[in-house]
């Protein structure tokens, strides 16, 4: 039976899982900000690892048609969008019954008649939007949390309604979003991907009326390649596909790191520092790394690395939050935009404000200053950006500098807006040969590394 | 842990050491006994006691009223009189035990001073905390003993005449005029010649970390052996007799192989071996100890056991030439070193005493300790190529002590040396 290790980062704002092989190399990924419980968050990380894994295992054994034959790759594609729009919409379906609770337990007579009518409108209004979407569009590759969808979708459906239940509609929002977050889903992962099956085998049949009634999707060639053919594609995988969906997965060994991990039912040997697990990701990643900035939710680490990737060295911010992942969560609130929002935003400006406070709580005060003295929201959050950057940058001079290949990590690497100002920042401080390596699952790094730490420890 | 903690011979002979000296301060006024205030790096307590003074140290003090827990209050009081938050929180304790009835850490009462003796040596603040004590003691005489920098890396003759020059025309008038006692020369010699015995046996017992597992933790239990020469015994004949002991007992643990004593008994498992560099936090002096022996890691050297003097690169007081020794003491402090001495003795303690790490607690309100210490972590880990580490605390402000992240950081810089020791191995 094959080996897999399992990673788990419990950060302050997300919880990570990673499986790897026993060659290291990334079988499975798994993500959640729910916060209440990190047992929850931990079971959560690690069941979408091992859907994920499943996926993965998928595409190994169907490795040549993948590459040969852009079809494949296409509806093996689809067919995880299709399995992420059926857990969305469990958990939307939670919703729908916590928000009954709530209006039950919030109102009464007339108002909660109201509310309730609206809210019903709500979700019947957002449900096949974000199916659409699932199911058509690119969101299902985004990454993005069950809440940062809801919300965006809710949120506008609510402004288009009645101002004076605006509050009544949030606060219904707010107080059913949580308990749904934080509870654990649990799915039948044969169930949902047949059921996927079946969701695709109605998408390609109607294929054609389906783009001619919507122009802002884009009809695209292996879509085209689909028509006609699915059954065909769809009979030669279904074994494979009953395959992994039997599959026992089985975890070896696991290390659990991050913030949380001393409540992880973990012996002591496999609770590893995040220190330890960041930079010993980033260097299995980039293995010239020899400086790793890793900038998560509630701290910054300038992080020293050797050849080997051990630690040399590391420094924290220790006595105050500015220059963290919050920091920008806090200035999100007082835009009132989602974080996935700040980035794009600030990358409009070309002018960034210089923004003097350092503290996250004062910041705040600044932004409304400079509001009210008609600066641009873009030119303030480029500021913003630029100026959490700079504290990361003292704290790397404080850590000893950058050294050639410099890697930058952690949830806050996905801003865009931030790494410009890394990139702007390191090159000018530290020069223009110097290598940064950004990657795309940097928010991973702790996990893969703890992964990594299993396996060893294994071994 | 070994479930005895059995008091060693020489802890009730410390004791009693620290209790006669308190017992003494708060009777001075009736045994006529002069009172001299000074401070612990570069102090010529020799001198004092040649005059037959009582000597009183206003960090250890400090650092005492931080280890019973009235620092906080101290603190807040000498705040509320104007002291900015920023400054250093040993001046803020003293200032602020003083203001409230001058009680020392025995619970008797600390006489106020008869002599200001300012021996500046490497510490501006020092300067600034005796400029208010002179102003919470109108009238009081000062004597400053200004001590130069070792700039050079070395102390040259002429810096050596220079602080001659004051201890004959500053210091020892003012204390001859303070005591009515006139300067004895004979009798100093003799008592350095207690110090010179005094300081063999500091080195002989610092030296014994060489040891695997080391007999001793020459931070957290190393603050403790260096009481008595910062306390005013170091050319005593009570220092003579409890280093002696020290050493003996800790010859023994040698003998049978035994680790570290610590406050949940003795140290089975010696893991880690590191040097620290600054002063400790006293305030949670026992949960920061704890956070290293529960992690199996001992300290086999600290730069800050050697603020109340250097012995490791072969200075020792020569009682034939009385003043040039007090001279060249005060010169060759930890903190009147410069960063390439501080440097060098931490690399030879690093490599003497085989430490697997370098760690430095970074305090927040001493400038003198913290100016220069990044640097000299690069250098040693560049020279080295030895893991290093930094934890931030503060002397005796309870409110910098974060229990939380001084454990995460040395959580993370403990599986630092011990994922080096599997990797490197494979």
């Amino acid at each position: 039976m094959k080996k897999y290790f399992l990673g788990i980062d419990l950060g302050s704002t997300t919880s990570k899982a990673i499986i790897i092989d026993e060659k290291d190399e990334i079988i499975g990924k798994g993500i959640t900000n729910t916060r209440a419980n990190y047992m929850v968050a931990t079971e959560i990380a690690r069941l979408e690892a091992l859907y994920n894994a499943r996926f993965t295992i998928l595409k190994q054994k169907l490795k040549a048609e993948v590459e040969t034959k852009k079809e494949y790759a296409r509806y093996i594609a689809d067919v995880e969008s299709a399995f992420k729009f059926l857990q969305f919409n469990r958990r939307l379906e939670k919703l729908n019954v916590q928000f009954k609770e709530t209006i039950r337990n919030t109102y009464s007579g007339e108002k909660h008649d109201l509310i309730l009518g609206y809210i019903e409108g709500i979700v019947d209004k957002i449900q096949p939007e974000i199916r659409h979407k699932y199911l058509y569009g690119d969101i299902a590759d985004k990454n993005q949390f069950f809440r940062d969808i809801v919300s965006e979708h809710f949120n506008k459906e609510v402004a288009k309604l009645d101002k004076e239940y605006f509050d009544s509609l949030i606060l219904v929002y707010d107080k059913s979003i949580t308990p749904v977050e934080n509870e654990l889903t649990d799915y039948d992962f044969k169930e949902l991907i047949f059921e996927s099956l079946e969701i695709l085998n109605d998408k390609y049949e109607n294929i054609e009326e389906t783009f001619a009634e919507t122009s802002e999707v884009g009809f695209d060639a292996e879509l085209n390649l689909l028509r006609g053919n699915y059954r065909k594609i769809y009979d030669s995988i279904k074994e494979h596909i009953s395959y992994i969906a039997n599959l026992d997965i089985h975890i070896t060994n696991m290390v659990g790191t991050g913030y949380g991990r001393a409540l992880l039912p973990f012996p002591e040997k496999s609770i590893k520092s995040e220190i330890l697990c960041h930079a010993f990701g980033a260097h299995a990643f980039f293995p010239e790394t020899r400086t790793v900035l890793d900038i998560g939710g509630q701290d910054t680490k300038a992080i020293q690395v050797d050849r080997y990737g051990l630690v040399t060295s590391f420094h924290m911010n220790d006595r105050c939050a500015a220059g963290c992942g919050r920091y920008l969560g806090y200035i999100a609130d007082e835009f009132s935009i989602s974080l996935n929002e700040l980035g794009p935003l600030a990358m409009e400006s070309d002018c960034e404000v210089n923004i003097c406070s350092t503290c996250t709580v004062f910041a705040g005060a600044e932004i409304r200053e400079l509001l009210n003295v008609g600066q641009e929201r873009s030119d303030i959050l480029a500021g913003l950006h630029k100026a959490i950057v700079m504290r990361a940058i003292s704290l790397l001079a404080r850590s000893g500098g950058v050294r050639n290949e410099f890697t930058f990590t952690g949830g806050v690497a996905r801003n865009q807006a931030v790494i410009k100002y890394v990139t702007e920042l390191v090159h000018k401080n530290y020069g223009d040969d110097l290598t940064i390596n950004i990657h795309t699952d940097s928010i991973f790094m702790g996990a893969l590394g703890a992964a990594m730490f299993a396996l060893r420890s294994n071994n | 842990m070994s479930a005895s903690v059995a008091k060693e011979k020489s802890m009730v002979i410390q004791k009693e050491m620290i209790a006669n000296h308190f017992k003494a301060l708060s009777t001075a006024k009736e045994t006529g006994k002069k009172v001299v205030y000074t401070f612990v790096p570069g102090n010529i307590s020799e001198l004092i006691l040649a005059f037959d003074m009582l000597p009183v140290y206003p960090e250890i003090n400090a650092l005492q009223s931080g280890m019973r827990k009235k620092s906080d209050g101290f603190i807040q009081d000498a705040e509320k009189i104007g002291h900015s938050e920023d400054v250093c929180t040993y001046v803020k304790c003293d200032v602020g035990m003083m203001i409230n009835g001058n009680i020392g850490p025995t619970g008797e009462k600390i006489p106020p001073p008869d002599l200001l003796l300012l021996s500046y040596t490497g510490c501006f603040t020092f300067m600034k905390w005796f400029e208010n004590l002179k102003r919470l003691y109108p009238g009081v005489p000062v004597a400053m003993l200004h001590t130069p920098y070792q700039e050079d890396k070395q102390i040259k003759p002429e810096m050596t005449q220079y602080m001659v020059k004051q201890l004959k025309e500053e210091v020892i008038p003012k204390m001859e005029q303070v005591s009515g006692v006139k300067y004895d020369e004979e009798k100093l010699k003799g008592i350095l010649r207690n110090s010179s015995k005094v300081e063999d046996a500091i080195l002989r017992i610092f030296d014994t970390t060489k040891n695997r597992p080391s007999p001793i933790d020459a931070y957290f239990a190393g603050v403790y052996y260096i009481g008595p020469i910062n306390s005013g015994f170091r050319g005593t004949a009570e220092a003579v007799n409890y280093y002696e002991e020290l050493y003996s007992e800790i010859m023994e643990r040698v003998r049978l192989g035994l680790g570290p004593i610590t406050p949940e008994g003795e140290m089975e498992k010696e893991r880690f071996r590191l040097v620290v560099e600054g002063p400790p936090n006293w305030t949670h002096f026992r949960e920061f100890w704890k956070l290293f022996y529960d992690f199996g890691a001992v300290i086999v050297a600290s730069s800050y056991t050697k603020v109340g003097g250097v012995y490791d690169m072969g200075f020792r007081v020569d009682p034939e030439k009385p003043l040039d020794s007090l001279a060249d003491y005060c010169m060759n402090c930890y903190t009147n070193l410069n960063l390439e001495q501080r440097i060098d003795l931490l690399e030879q303690c690093i490599v003497d005493y085989k430490a697997d790490g370098f760690l430095v607690n970074s305090i927040k309100s001493c400038n003198s300790f913290s100016a220069g210490q990044l640097m000299i972590m690069k250098e040693l880990e560049r020279k080295l190529e030895i893991p290093v580490g930094l934890i931030e605390s503060d002397l005796v402000d309870p409110r910098y002590f974060s229990y939380s992240n001084i454990k995460n950081r040395l959580e993370s810089f403990f599986q630092m040396l011990d994922q080096r020791k599997i990797i490197l191995k494979q």
